[in-house]
């Protein structure tokens, strides 16, 4: 019984490229370690409520039959009809930055560009066209140059937009969406990512991500996919420089041509037995988050807050970085789930903040006072976010909070490092020949990266055989 | 199948692969992806789905050949001729 592919982890990236490779003909499983799927997009259970992880928007919205763009591509290739996602785009989202003067400059943007570009004429009437020029010259989807991977964004967005501030701004979403370096990202990754979030958009599906999650396994399972829950890969096993199979947790053996593993870069190489990267090795991300979702008494709407997302820094530097405290108050992410268009409100509201943590300061931390200082880290968060939105804590009836920690344990990303290495395999390939990265550390982040990682590694499996297979 | 169940064979495949594609207005002579967005990788999905559902091989240098619809129906007719149709997509 020998598998022509094997994918490590039911993540958004593994799901994709298991459809993929299943709709070939493929005999391919999916092994997760965890009982749910998901991975960075997740769900889980607390006091009889599903909470949801993550930012919880897709990007790259687009209507349906719109060519040419990443979604409409994702999903065809997937065979997911449009109106199975039932897609809510958001109200207006905002980027949020408090100048020492104590001033809150406040960047509204949609799905229709033109709010955005009023917005800066308002705020920065004397850059609006530094701004449109910068929009011309952002690199594409496709086709960045080795040179764009190697240019630092903020220089890039510096040579068009010439007021500091405006620059930071400019960096809050995009950076906070997914980058993996501190405080920076490439030109490339920058295009990529201001076009998703602003030319494109964000939305939701109405049932929330499990709706797209549970689509997903579906489409695997009628094409005869095989999806193994509670099933972690112990070892990916070689020789001659090939992949042969996997060894599992309960150390059973399974055979196959191919392994597409969305574990992580270092994650992967300790699989194979490579010894474990050190803690300070620099391929190991250095971002993660406190995460804390907020069950809430009423809608943020009836509060007077009607953004979808606020991405906030209170300061004129933005500190996207692992912070020296256990988390960083001084900047995050709101995030509120109600406040998209949906053509059936949520029965129950929740609001997200995530910011910046220390990985290191919740890894060693002893059990008896983890609960106290997760308490006192989400205080502190709760009392920046809502300067940037509306009383959280008033109206809160229930809470659930996560650490760094809690992250490590259940994507197994080392570092609690959400968006995987700064160290990205942008081709996919390993030292061994029929092993191949997917998801995050294939470079693309988000839910809509992580498919279309997916998609694409398995594309080009199928198109090339495992080199040497017999 | 008859040339004329070649057209909704092709026609079943592509509305399978691209649900959210009008089919309705599909002209025989002209190239399928100046119609439908359709790119490389959709096409080796068309191929694979011909092998799947009709053991049909399609080698990578005869690709060319599946460029219109007309091209389907000259290429495949004589491969398809004692294969009945399938239909996945498209009902009624």
């Amino acid at each position: 019984m020998r598998y022509d592919a094997l994918i490590i982890g039911a993540g958004m990236s593994g799901l994709a490229a298991g459809i993929r490779l299943a709709q070939a003909g493929k005999r391919v499983a999916i092994l997760e370690r965890h009982y749910l799927w998901g991975g960075l997009n997740s769900f889980y259970k607390r006091a009889g409520r599903r909470f949801e992880t993550g930012l919880h928007a897709l990007t790259n919205y687009a209507a349906k039959g719109t060519h040419n763009v990443p979604l409409t591509r994702i999903l065809r290739q997937l065979r997911i009809p449009h109106d199975a996602l039932k897609l809510a785009p958001q109200r207006r989202s905002i980027t949020a930055l408090r100048t020492s003067g104590g001033d809150t400059l406040r960047l509204s943007y949609s799905n229709d560009m033109a709010l955005l570009r009023s917005e800066v004429a308002r705020l920065f009437p004397a850059q609006q066209d530094g701004f449109e020029r910068l929009v011309a010259a952002l690199p594409g989807y496709s086709g960045s140059s080795e040179s764009d991977y190697a240019t630092s964004a903020r220089a890039r967005i510096a040579e068009y937009v010439s007021d500091p501030l405006l620059v930071e701004m400019l960096m809050i979403a995009p950076l906070f969406y997914g980058s993996p370096t501190e405080n920076d990202m490439s030109w490339a990754e920058y295009g990529i990512l201001f076009r998703s979030i602003h030319l494109e958009g964000m939305a939701r599906p109405e049932g929330g991500i499990k709706e797209l999650l549970d689509l997903l396994i579906a489409r695997f399972e009628q094409e005869g996919g095989e999806l193994r829950m509670k099933t972690g890969v112990a070892a990916v096993l070689h020789g001659n420089g090939k992949v042969r199979g996997v060894r599992l947790d309960d150390g059973s053996e399974l055979e196959c041509e191919r392994v597409l593993s969305s574990a992580g870069l270092v994650e992967t190489e300790a699989l194979c037995g490579t010894p474990s990267a050190r803690e300070d090795d620099d391929r190991i991300g250095r971002l993660s988050f406190v995460e804390t979702c907020c069950v809430l008494d009423r809608a943020p709407l009836e509060l007077g807050h009607d953004a979808t997302i606020v991405f906030y820094s209170d300061g004129e530097r933005f500190r996207y970085e692992r912070p020296e405290v256990p988390v960083e108050p001084r900047c995050g992410v709101i995030t509120c789930p109600s406040n998209y268009q949906l053509r059936e409100p949520d029965r129950e509201h929740f609001v997200r903040i995530t910011c910046p943590a220390n990985y290191a300061y919740w890894k060693g931390l002893p059990e008896a006072a983890y609960a106290q200082e997760k308490t006192l880290a989400v205080e502190s968060m709760l009392a920046t976010a809502e300067s940037f939105s509306f009383p959280i804590r008033p109206h809160t009836v229930f809470r659930d909070s996560f650490t760094p920690r809690t992250i490590e344990r259940f994507t197994g990303h080392r570092g609690g490092a959400v968006y995987g290495s700064p160290r990205k395999a942008r081709d996919g390939f390993t030292s061994l020949r029929g092993l191949e990265l997917i998801g995050t550390d294939q470079g693309l982040v988000g839910v809509i990266g992580a498919m279309l990682s997916g998609i694409t590694i398995a594309n080009r499996s199928l198109l090339e055989p495992a080199g040497g297979a017999a | 199948m008859t040339r004329d169940e070649i057209v909704i064979a092709i026609k079943d495949i592509i509305a399978t692969i691209a649900p959210d594609e009008e089919l309705g207005q599909l002209a025989m002579d002209v190239r399928l992806r100046d119609q439908i967005e359709l790119d490389s990788m959709d096409f080796l999905d068309i191929v694979m789905e011909l092998r799947k559902r009709y053991g049909v091989q399609v080698p990578e240098e005869d690709y060319m050949q599946l460029a219109t619809l007309q091209g389907c129906v000259d290429y495949l007719g004589p491969k398809l001729e004692s294969k009945a149709l399938v239909l996945t997509a498209l009902k009624g």
